[in-house]
């Protein structure tokens, strides 16, 4: 695989070799992640590693900026043609690693293998088709007008169709998705990105050159070449960073903050995440929590603030409802409502007050301090006479049990993938259907299909203010009704040298845009 | 030592067999190993198909032979993690734990027996007493703290501030107790020498000699504690034998006697406890590896384990029941050398 590579990179390289070197990108960056990429087939897998990858090796048509806007990435420009259709202008000029050009036939290409891989067909379900204009123009069309196309576009990054089309030695089509391994795709590419995989080691190491030829002659960034070390021991990762090993750490322990904040050679940058860590309770398992007063006695019992603050260090921001600030569905009127008192006489009122026994089940190694919070959780709980029966798991063995709804109340965090608060609810509390997918993680059982329609009608509103309203009203609706039971949401932290800036290129998504950054 | 040999390989296929099984039917605890290969919005339909795919669906037994029948044909199955071969990704990650082993082993080797040998010399020695109580604290301290401490002193680097500043003395203590830092605390490096195969060697240049410092002091900080005790006690035992005083009585020099004729009898217990640390020894790097992000099985194995890669899983322990099977052999193949009135097979001399 190596040699395919080297073979690849090296017929790179000459082609390059007349073209004078873009810009003085020469600083070498060396950084340590807790994981390095699984495969080199972005379409592979859905995950935060995945994504980070593609934005060094390839480009969106449009990415987020940091207040989550766009801006043009390959797509010069979009403007509405109708209802259901988006029509784009492609850069000209953008060559891929390969040497080849990209066209909109890249696009269409792209577009139609996210449609067949299993991670990302949900994303595009939406959409019907790429229509191709002339070479540098396409529209996106959809079934139904869909407000979020601009978001869905940021999981379009293009890529090569001549270089991925045509059979491997062994007869297998180039473009073949497999998880199992071994595919074209997942040993070789060829993006538009500023950095292509000159060597990788998996597990070990992954070393990234500039692409001599990139396209974006604007982009600051000087960064010559990028050594991916993944160093999954929290402590290790620090040590590095500390030692002088390595210039850029992510993510950074909330045990070592003070640590690395105190430390005068490298910056911390910390920032309040969008990943939200919730609780739900099994209507179905338990009989009680069908009782819409039982729920809010909990959610007065919950103390979020005390959460945040002891057990996550400052390192969360306490949660009263699922979407995180900068999102349509944020509504700034709910707030944590920590009130034991009241939680007390909402059991009694209840008819509960001598309470009940209840099991809860969270993973140990999933999210930061996931056993700790649970811990926590349990004992609140006993102050309004629910006994709890607390069982935590690693993450591995955990998530079984939670296909299997096997305790009275579970923990799960969950991100949006499409930056929007639909998503939350379209997996977390519409009615669970098995037909439709609907509710696949409502391990609560909550169901009210009058706010499953209110969303669904959202998700057809193309006037974004209206939109919002509508899912903010949902939102005060869970609320209200105490659906589950919101604790925070994770922050982010980075920590690199002082001389590698790289505020400026962090976003709420972790995926640095990396190809931008400057050091000094 | 045909008969010899027959026994130990029908005794390696046994524990392999009894290996597979074991490990084969922890699988269903270990998770599923499909949360680590989709996203969490993937539908059930898409994944139940992936395990179909994956044979994950069948029955134990038919999974089992499956894998046995593979097995026998050399080919343990493919990691789902890595996507290739297992026997392929173990063969990748073992250079690096084989050269911190061996790196640990001579560490061990040069300081035990010089130090073992001169406790048993001179009880009464201060150096003698300091040594043991080193020790004792040595053997008290788990691995990974070891590890934690060499990398804050040696790779990141303290600033002792304890002593006033402004005298002579104080400085000078703070300056002799600090330390700069500056060595390697992950990784091995990257001037790597391709020996043969998929052996990458740290042994051939300073960067990579840097890289196994700290890893290998701290899997010798286990076992050093251990070879200078029982070296000390054994050779102890030996100088009060009866050919010693004779030897003494002889008038032979006293380096001839310590060295030539008490230290050969002191080995011979010694290299049989050796050989069954060094196997464990293999296992300690879980812990050495994690901490130092040394990229061996023993890292490899551990992460194997939270993403359920059952094959890779079930590959390594057979593996390491190789390894153990093959140092044992080893063992009893150098004692015969040692002492030749050990017969293998077992039968009285």
């Amino acid at each position: 695989m190596k040699k395919l590579l080297t073979a690849f990179v090296g017929s790179m390289a000459l082609s390059a070799a007349p073209m004078a070197m873009s810009a003085e990108a020469t600083k070498e960056l060396k950084m340590a992640y807790d994981a390095d990429p699984v495969t080199l087939d972005i379409h592979e897998q859905l995950s935060g590693g995945m994504l980070q990858l593609s934005h060094m090796t390839f480009d969106p048509l449009l990415r987020w900026t940091k207040d989550l806007g766009f801006e043009a990435r390959l797509a010069e420009s979009w403007e509405r043609v109708d209802e259901t259709t988006m029509r784009f202008k492609l850069r000209e000029g953008v060559k891929f690693h390969s040497g080849n050009e990209l066209t909109a036939e890249d696009v269409k290409f792209t577009f139609e293998r996210l449609k067949s891989s299993p991670d990302y067909k949900a994303i595009f379900r939406p959409f019907t088709e790429v229509r191709i204009v002339d070479d540098h123009t396409f529209e996106l069309v959809t079934e139904k007008p869909y407000p979020l196309l601009l978001n869905a576009a940021t999981y379009i990054f293009p890529m090569d169709s001549e270089f991925y089309s045509g059979e491997t030695e062994d007869g297998k089509a180039k473009d073949l998705i497999d998880k199992k391994g071994g595919s074209f795709a997942s040993r070789n590419m060829s993006g538009t990105g500023p950095f292509v995989v000159a060597d990788r080691q998996q597990g070990v190491r992954v070393e990234f050159e500039r692409f001599d030829d990139y396209w974006d002659t604007e982009s600051p960034g000087n960064v010559g070449k990028i050594v991916l070390t993944p160093i999954k021991e929290n402590n290790t990762r620090v040590s590095a960073l500390l030692s002088g090993g390595v210039d850029y750490i992510a993510p950074v322990p909330p045990t070592d903050l003070d640590r690395i904040r105190n430390d005068k050679n490298v910056d911390l940058v910390t920032m309040t995440g969008t990943r939200i860590i919730m609780f739900q309770l099994n209507q179905e398992r338990v009989e009680a929590f069908k009782n819409p007063k039982v729920r809010e006695a909990i959610a007065y019992a919950v103390n979020q603030e005390g959460i945040a603050a002891k057990i996550m260090k400052g390192f969360a921001t306490p949660a009263a409802q699922m979407s995180p600030e900068g999102y349509q569905g944020h509504n700034p009127n709910l707030k944590p409502r920590y009130d034991i008192a009241k939680a007390q006489e909402l059991m009694k009122e209840a008819g509960y007050e001598d309470g009940f026994t209840i099991t809860m089940m969270a993973p140990n190694n999933r999210y930061v301090n996931d056993d700790k919070i649970a811990q926590a959780v349990a004992a609140m709980l006993s102050r309004i006479n629910i006994k709890v029966d607390l069982k935590t798991l690693p993450k591995a063995q955990y998530w079984p049990e939670f296909d299997d709804r096997a305790a009275d109340m579970m923990m799960i965090g969950w991100h949006a993938d499409t930056e929007d608060s639909a998503n939350f609810y379209e997996f977390l509390t519409f009615c669970p259907d098995s037909e439709t997918g609907a509710g696949q993680y409502n391990a609560g059982n909550y169901c009210n299909p009058e706010l499953d329609k209110l969303v669904e009608m959202a998700n057809v509103e193309t006037d974004l203010d209206k939109r919002a309203e509508m899912l903010q009203t949902v939102e005060q609706r869970l609320y209200e009704d105490a659906a589950f039971i919101p604790l925070h949401w994770q922050d982010l932290a980075w920590a690199a040298k002082k001389n590698v800036k790289i505020e400026p290129v962090l976003n709420v998504m972790n995926f640095p845009y990396l190809g931008d950054l400057v050091i000094e | 030592m045909l008969a010899f040999l027959v026994q130990r390989i029908s005794q390696a296929l046994l524990v392999m067999f009894v290996i597979s099984v074991i490990a084969f039917s922890i699988q269903d605890n270990l998770g599923d190993p499909l949360q680590e290969m989709v996203g969490m919005s993937v539908s059930e339909e898409e994944r139940e198909k992936l395990r179909d795919e994956l044979g994950l669906n069948d029955p134990f037994v038919v999974q089992y032979l499956r894998f046995a029948g593979n097995a026998l044909q050399g080919d343990l199955g493919n990691s789902y993690f890595y996507g290739k071969p297992t026997v392929d990704v173990i063969l990748e990650n073992l250079p690096a734990t084989l050269e911190l082993v061996i790196g640990a082993t001579l560490i061990i080797v040069l300081f035990s027996v010089p130090i073992g040998v001169y406790a048993a010399i001179r009880p009464q020695a201060w150096l003698s007493k300091f040594f043991m109580g080193v020790s004792t604290v040595g053997i008290s301290i788990p691995v990974f703290l070891t590890a934690i401490v060499l990398i804050q002193l040696f790779s990141i680097g303290v600033t002792v501030t304890l002593f006033p500043e402004d005298t002579g003395w104080g400085s000078w203590l703070n300056g002799a107790l600090s330390t700069n830092g500056g060595l390697p605390s992950y990784g091995r490096g990257d001037e790597l020498t391709h020996l043969f195969g998929t052996w990458e060697s740290g042994f051939f240049s300073q960067d990579g000699l840097l890289h196994l410092l700290l890893p290998a002091i701290s899997l010798a900080s286990i076992m050093l504690p251990l070879f200078i005790r029982l070296i000390r006690a054994e050779m102890m035992e030996v100088l009060q034998s009866d050919y010693i005083r004779y030897a003494r009585a002889k008038g032979l020099a006293a380096p001839r006697i310590n060295f030539l004729h008490a230290l050969k009898n002191t080995m011979l217990p010694v290299i049989t406890v050796g050989g069954v640390q060094i196997g464990i020894m293999v296992a300690y790097t879980i812990l050495t590896e994690t901490v130092f992000q040394w990229p061996g099985v023993g890292l490899m194995f551990l992460e194997a384990i939270t993403r359920s890669d059952i094959p890779l899983i079930v590959a390594y322990l057979m593996v390491v029941g190789l390894i153990f099977v093959i140092t044992n052999t080893l063992v009893d193949l150098i004692y015969g050398l040692v002492n030749p009135t050990v017969k293998l097979t077992g039968k009285k001399a």
